[in-house]
């Protein structure tokens, strides 16, 4: 309890990732929270890459946290900017009136 | 290590119950208000385990970047659309209290990461082979990054070019029925379609587009 070793860290990392997945299917609201969830899955992903990396001894996991940053911020532009699209295209991003596709 | 213990307790409770907040809340411009304080949370847990680079690199990359992005679309889209259900009233003296709270709680975190770091560097001192005190973390991550690792790290500069042009692709418009100047046009105007020279008898006048 008192002696923090890997596992606290990855369970803080599962208890986030947990949380991100929860908020992708609990959201009523907009879309743009699910897109901060999927920020949160990322970021859970991040903290055990990380952990693995400082207990283990391998700068690998740190490196490769550096291209899942990319990637996250290539990810977090376009999917804004299909988001600013789509207002613009049907005026709203409330996650029940966007069934265009009837999916 | 008890200092540890509750450092990490901390800023991990903090981060959890942040990333709650993120998907719980009901104003939007809150949850990306909570995104903040969970990135600054798990970065000072990054700084804190010994990844410093990375640390720091994730507070300039996701609050700096990707969080103020966020914030930024989040205002453009709803002032404009769900008024009266968001924003009634007061709108901007709702946001106070939440910004005025994260806000502090992301100040003390970083003022507890700076002065363990300065004044008692033993307390985060865990037993790791990567702490070499001859080579700093970010020395050694740009070692291998741009030896073992360079063609990723080319691929990810193009993952990042792809995304800019698909962003400016998606959002650029052509706006009709702005005036705007024409350089070309202008300069490559010739005489003969700029005046005419008429003739004009006396008592008769000028008849113009006839």
């Amino acid at each position: 309890m008192i002696e923090i070793g890997l596992g606290h860290y990855l369970t803080l990392g599962a208890v986030i990732f947990s949380i991100g997945v929860i908020g992708i299917f609990l959201n009523r609201k907009n879309i743009i929270v699910i897109l901060m969830s999927i920020e949160l899955i990322l970021l859970a992903v991040n903290i055990n890459l990380v952990a693995f990396s400082i207990y283990l001894g391998d700068l690998a996991g740190q490196v490769f946290t550096l291209f899942i940053l990319t990637v996250a911020a290539a990810e977090a532009a376009i999917g804004l900017a299909i988001i600013v699209v789509y207002f613009r295209n049907s005026g709203t991003i409330r996650v029940e009136e966007i069934d265009k596709l009837k999916g | 290590m008890i200092a540890h213990a509750i450092f990490f307790y901390t800023f991990s409770i903090i981060a959890v119950v942040s990333a709650i907040m993120v998907t719980a809340s009901k104003n939007t411009v809150h949850s990306v208000f909570f995104l903040i304080l969970d990135f600054i949370s798990i970065s000072c847990l990054f700084i804190m385990i010994g990844a410093e680079f990375l640390g720091m690199i994730m507070l300039i990359v996701y609050v700096g970047a990707v969080a103020v992005l966020f914030l930024f679309v989040v205002m453009m889209l709803n002032v404009a659309q769900q008024k009266n259900q968001w924003f009634a009233g007061q709108a901007t003296s709702k946001h106070i209290p939440v910004g005025l709270i994260i806000s502090t709680l992301i100040f003390f975190e970083i003022i507890i990461v700076i002065g363990g770091w300065k004044y008692k560097p033993e307390i985060f001192d865990i037993n790791n082979s990567l702490a070499n005190a001859s080579v700093s973390n970010t020395h050694s991550l740009g070692q291998i990054l741009y030896t073992d690792y360079i063609h990723v790290f080319q691929i990810s500069g193009m993952i990042l070019l792809v995304a800019m042009i698909g962003a400016i692709v998606l959002t650029f418009r052509q706006r009709s029925g702005v005036k705007k100047q024409s350089y070309i046009k202008q300069i490559s105007r010739e005489r003969a379609e700029g005046v005419e020279v008429l003739e004009v008898q006396s008592n008769k006048g000028v008849k113009i587009d006839d």
